[in-house]
């Protein structure tokens, strides 16, 4: 199936959608969805039988800050019934960036999405489990976003040590030993 | 006699456990031995490689690749080098295909080997760990004589490699290839029919067919449950459709299925390995004769005014990168990977970012193991063949 007949039949199954061919340099033949008509395409493009793809290879974001719309989502599909591999892309503003989930449709993007979650603060609507991946749960910010400083000097912070007066320590060593019971010796 | 009551044990395994193959951390829930809920956590090890290749130049990104997954670091370094020279638009010589495939071969029985050692000890075969480990030394002697470093040989480089074959590798790797194919029956002497292994692999951590599509995990995983999808066959990329091999695969879709599937894929990778040795001439291109990209040799620099000044600029400034974005799909040891690499048109990438097959794989564990036995979580970790360095990166 040529790069036109993917489009004309994506064009069939989510009528009136705005699907626009990008120039690639390598295999994957590259569109750009709309963020609202993005979950019908992806659909479609899973479940249509002349279509069939079946194994989401790759979900991830670049950042193209200072531009706007700052974020493009990137879907890398695969379908082996028909050998085809095509980019999906998804342009989305900086300001609450958002999409609706692919979990549904592929339950790898699970991960995936929270992967890009965390390092880009993309959300997505719906997601069964929208925490962080890689990054600490308490963790600040987004840290593949290009306006995150590359090098941070934080205080290192320590929690306070146990309080305790220089007599308290002796006569809690004191209690120890004289609790403690004296060895058997012969 | 009276109920004894009974209740659901919560157990956290790892981060510091010797068969998580790292830092792996599975909280699991236990009634019994049997497994209700498993919550893989991870990112330990996260060490944000893909912020750091932000601030490198192209080639300098290579060493930080390849210790993401640290067991196949050369399929890393490669997929990556296909992406850029992608994006660069440049053909990079037919030997220089050769030696890729000839390496990125040799670096799946590598992987494949430390996978065999380590999941055959994890299920009480300790002795295949020391025979794995007797071949894989060898190879290693291979990396150690290719580019002088054994793990990470960084060999690989945008526009072809660093420098030309050693002497005597041709000879040094069939006589590895040679010696290996008959230990390869000793590993299926001690495992294959090993009663004991049987019953600790067969009918444990079965995923389906279209889990394992749905999931991602295509490699290995997926050709034990019956898809036979295999970059090389489907998307041929270094002229792998020239060459004569098999794609194995099984329909059982448990940890024994994929057990048969690596060993036989070893074999067809030395197959392989033996194709691509007699397609390498000895001496010839090893990268592309672009000036702007692959550095003039040294006794050139030496020598010559114009060689040392293009020398100086490669080495300084590096080479600018048409703006776009590629991605070239490899089959990794652990499945389809590769480099999703975005340029900006400066000698810097934009952004890299690594399609990690063990992400997925350590994703789908929760599915493989939930409903099994406490002890077969082991065996499952072992079989689906995680590298921590590639889930967290």
């Amino acid at each position: 199936m040529d790069p036109e007949a993917l489009v004309a039949s994506l064009q069939e199954s989510v009528p009136g959608a705005q699907i626009e061919r990008a120039p690639s340099v390598d295999r994957q033949t590259t569109i750009y969805v709309s963020r609202d008509e993005a979950p019908a395409i992806l659909r479609a493009l899973r479940e249509r039988p002349d279509l069939a793809f079946a194994f989401l290879a790759e979900l991830t974001a670049v950042d193209v800050w200072p531009k706007e719309p700052r974020f493009e989502l990137i879907y890398v599909l695969v379908s082996f019934v028909h050998r085809l591999r095509l980019r999906v892309k998804v342009r989305l503003h900086g300001t609450d960036p958002h999409i609706a989930t692919a979990c549904p449709l592929w339950p790898a993007a699970n991960w995936l999405e929270r992967e890009v979650w965390d390092l880009f603060g993309i959300a997505f609507d719906g997601h069964p489990d929208p925490r962080r991946l890689l990054m600490p749960e308490d963790w600040e910010g987004f840290p593949l976003r290009k306006d995150y400083p590359v090098q941070i000097r934080m205080k290192p912070r320590a929690d306070e040590a146990l309080q305790v007066t220089a007599e308290e320590f002796r006569a809690n060593v004191m209690k120890d030993r004289l609790t403690r019971e004296p060895p058997r010796g012969r | 006699m009276p109920d004894i009551k009974t209740e659901v044990m919560t157990v956290n395994m790892g981060p510091q456990h010797p068969s998580t193959h790292g830092v792996l951390r599975i909280v699991l829930e236990l009634d019994g031995e049997t497994v209700l809920s498993a919550a893989p956590t991870i990112g330990y090890l996260h060490t944000g490689i893909e912020k750091t290749t932000e601030q490198k130049k192209w080639q300098q990104v290579i060493p930080l690749v390849e210790r993401m997954d640290y067991l196949s670091a050369q399929s890393n370094s490669m997929a990556y080098c296909l992406s850029v020279e992608q994006l660069l638009g440049v053909e990079i010589p037919g030997r220089v295909k050769d030696i890729r495939v000839l390496i990125a071969e040799l670096q799946r029985i590598n992987s494949h080997l430390v996978w065999l050692g380590t999941h055959g000890m994890e299920v009480g075969a300790v002795s295949v760990l020391m025979y794995c480990f007797r071949e894989r030394e060898l190879m290693l002697n291979l990396n150690e004589m290719l580019a002088g470093f054994r793990m990470f040989p960084s060999y690989m480089r945008v526009g072809g490699l660093r420098e030309d074959l050693p002497r005597g590798f041709h000879d040094a790797v069939r006589a590895f290839l040679d010696r290996f194919l008959p230990k390869l029956h000793e590993y299926e002497d001690l495992l294959t029919n090993n009663e004991i292994y049987l019953e600790r692999t067969q009918g444990v951590g079965v995923i389906s067919k279209d889990d394992t599509v749905g999931y991602g995990l295509v490699g290995p995983i997926a050709r034990a449950a019956g898809v036979d999808y295999d970059v090389r066959k489907y998307f041929p990329y270094l002229g792998y459709e020239t060459y004569d091999f098999a794609v194995p695969t099984q329909t059982a879709g448990d940890v024994f299925a994929r057990y048969l599937v690596r060993i036989a894929e070893m074999k067809e990778s030395v197959k392989i390995c033996r194709q691509a040795l007699d397609r390498i001439p000895p001496v010839g291109a090893f990268a592309i004769d672009d000036p702007r990209i692959t550095p003039p040799p040294k006794d050139r620099v030496y020598t010559e005014m114009e060689a040392l000044i293009q020398h100086f600029l490669i080495y300084s400034q590096g080479f600018t990168v048409p703006a776009g974005e590629a991605y070239v799909p490899v089959e990794g040891p652990r499945g389809e990977q590769g480099f999703t690499v975005v340029s900006d048109g400066t000698n810097r990438p934009w952004r890299v970012k690594s399609r990690a097959p063990s992400l997925l794989a350590c994703q789908a564990l929760e599915k493989m193991i939930v409903g099994g036995l406490i002890a077969d979580v082991i065996a499952v970790i072992g079989s689906i063949d995680v590298v921590m360095g590639d889930v967290d990166r």
